[in-house]
């Protein structure tokens, strides 16, 4: 802005007040170069979501959701109700897992500190950047290997991608509850765990919500962790967790790269169906957060 | 239950009531340690496991012998031979840092330049939809990008890669990194994937480090007279460099670990490291997605768990390296 001021003033004609022509086309030249890059990117996403929804569209129908694919993946008809359910099911139960122990976790880090608090605090940070097919298969060793491949070993795996991401949102909104709510709860005789139940997590709440959606949505579209885990079920819906189990993502990347075209045609409304139910998550997230009582910056 | 304060009366309730406040919130504390403790029970136990189920392949082979060899040939491997180790995994390894760089050499330079826009160039009312823009392509899930790396994106490199090959890969020395022929899947495509998957995480950084930059120094720097990219260069630039590494080995440790989408163009090719970029390869979180399931020859399984463990490693080093680096750039600056 103050640039642009500078640029139309009068005084801009006297030399040594205002920058060289060269300068000024330099100037220019690199605002279009970086214009563009941002153009490269925002159209790489045009691009992707256009393309899946124009394939996926082909194929989508309400049969998609209530079928299950053909016994013959080269033949078309059927849909992927079974990973559409298994999906919803897999993280559900990750999210029972996680949201708990994540939001104590936080509680532990922010509210009671101390050496384990640190500890589990660094962890956190090193837990992100574990590859999920790494927590795969330290769920096979862990689970998979004495119970066999089932969907509640995928919730456990997914749960582990989720709880450092629950934790680090919790922590991050619990650091924003101003001190005077914790001050002026103590000061009417309430104890601590009464007010962190009652006064802090209630107040950080729409932002503790924003985080576990944005972890739902990220458990949603793993696939790694769940090939080594739930293994997939290509044709039965299946709705117990003790059960090898499909997925919509499992059940996309098999049919991807199965080379047949019904089965790809069915896995494109799948990316479809999948990019939705991400997008639904992660703009409620949004939503819920443009709500909160307590925001960032 | 509830805290109401005492009467002045009741010396004995009072007495009780905060005795059981008391339990009541050692108990809490106490539930509240136990979450604390069990994620770093989590990555303890994530190190032994992934150790004690490499093991067995570790003592048959020797554990340095999966360095020291680029084929990985299940199909030769025998209860009782134990040299040469027909698990080598210096091609993953290769596969997995190739790979990576190809995206990183892609990605920071867009994600400086996006960071720049948005926050020293775009108009006020702009900056968040562009923010959120960029931030979109994080949340389409990795599945998702390769199935549309093979369909989409494979076709539409062809043209360009066989302009590469035509003129960079006639070059002598170096023509053999940029040979032909390229059938689509290959590292090149994986390098591409993975730049489109990091890039969000390192816009997202560089910018939160960008502004950083206190408004007195642009200020300055345009009251001299310096145009709006000299102050970006002058002002916002140098002091975010130390962020903008960090944020790339950030993206580095994302783009290590990144398998579903890598695994369905990089044509999983096992068998030795291939010169080109143009051609097929392997990555170590490939490999693992790839054969787990089948694994089936002697210490087939084993060895697919001494490469998870060496990814372990790599990438937990690289992360806490990048993180170390980011969180220094956030207390200089705080």
């Amino acid at each position: 802005m103050a640039t642009s001021m500078l640029r139309r003033h009068p005084g801009q004609q006297q030399p040594g007040y205002s920058p060289s022509a060269a300068r000024r086309t330099r100037d220019r030249v690199m605002t279009i170069v970086l214009a563009v890059v941002v153009a490269i990117a925002v159209a790489v996403l045009v691009w992707v979501l256009a393309y899946v929804a124009a394939q996926g569209f082909k194929y989508l129908s309400p049969a998609f959701f209530t079928h299950t694919p053909p016994g013959n993946p080269a033949s078309y008809g059927g849909g992927y109700a079974n990973g559409i359910v298994g999906s919803l099911i897999i993280v559900g139960i990750a999210a029972l897992i996680s949201v708990p122990v994540g939001i104590a976790a936080a509680v532990a880090i922010i509210e009671y500190g101390g050496r384990l608090a640190a500890a589990a605090s660094f962890i956190t940070d090193v837990l992100v950047g574990v590859p999920t097919i790494v927590t795969g298969a330290f769920i096979y060793a862990l689970w998979v290997i004495h119970f066999g491949f089932s969907g509640l070993a995928g919730s456990i795996a997914l749960a582990l991608v989720m709880l450092p991401l629950v934790i680090r949102a919790t922590a991050e909104m619990l650091r924003l509850v101003p001190v005077h709510l914790r001050e002026a709860s103590a000061a009417l005789g309430v104890s601590r765990a009464r007010t962190i139940v009652s006064v802090v997590l209630p107040t950080a709440s729409s932002g503790i919500i924003t985080g576990v959606f944005l972890a739902v949505a990220r458990a949603m579209g793993e696939t790694a962790p769940l090939l080594l885990t739930a293994l997939g079920d290509q044709q039965f819906m299946q709705v117990h967790p003790t059960q090898r189990m499909s997925t919509l993502s499992l059940q996309i990347f098999t049919d991807a790269i199965s080379g047949f075209q019904a089965a790809q045609a069915r896995a494109w409304a799948g990316a479809l169906t999948l990019i939705i139910i991400v997008s639904l998550f992660a703009i409620s997230a949004r939503l819920i957060s443009r709500r909160a009582t307590i925001t960032r910056s | 239950m509830t805290a109401r304060p005492a009467s002045p009366g009741a010396g004995n309730g009072r007495v009780l009531l905060q005795r059981r406040r008391r339990y009541g919130d050692t108990v809490f504390r106490a539930a509240m340690l136990t979450a604390a403790g069990l994620v770093v029970v989590v990555l303890a136990a994530m190190a032994v496991f992934l150790v004690t189920q490499s093991l067995p392949a570790l003592r048959h082979y020797g554990p340095l012998s999966f360095l020291g060899s680029d084929r990985w040939a299940p199909s030769d491997a025998t209860p009782a031979g134990t040299s040469p180790n027909p698990y080598g995994i210096v091609q993953f390894i290769y596969g997995t840092v190739l790979t990576s760089v190809i995206g990183l050499l892609i990605a920071v330079p867009m994600s400086v330049g996006i960071g720049l826009f948005i926050t020293g160039i775009a108009p006020a009312w702009l900056r968040r939809p562009l923010s959120y823009v960029v931030d979109l392509l994080a949340a389409i899930p990795s599945v998702v990008f390769g199935f549309w790396g093979i369909f989409a994106l494979i076709p539409a490199l062809q043209p360009v890669v066989s302009f590469l090959t035509g003129t960079l890969g006639k070059i002598p020395v170096i023509g053999g990194v940029f040979a032909g022929p390229f059938f689509g899947l290959s590292y090149f495509t994986a390098g591409i994937i993975l730049a489109i998957m990091v890039l969000p995480i390192v816009t997202a950084l560089c910018r939160e480090i960008f502004a950083t930059t206190p408004a007195d120094e642009k200020e300055a720097a345009l009251a001299l007279g310096m145009t709006r990219w000299e102050m970006l260069r002058t002002a916002v630039l140098p002091r975010s460099r130390a962020g903008i590494i960090g944020a790339s080995i950030l993206g580095l440790g994302r783009a290590f670990g990144e398998t579903i989408a890598v695994t369905m163009v990089i044509g999983n090719n096992v068998l030795s490291i291939t010169k080109s970029i143009f051609s097929t390869g392997a990555t170590m979180a490939s490999v693992i997605a790839n054969e787990f399931t089948e694994a089936t020859e002697p210490f087939h399984l084993d060895s697919l768990f001494v490469v998870a463990m060496w990814l372990l490693i790599i990438s937990l080093i690289v992360n806490v390296a990048g993180k170390l680096a980011v969180r220094r750039i956030r207390g200089d600056l705080a």
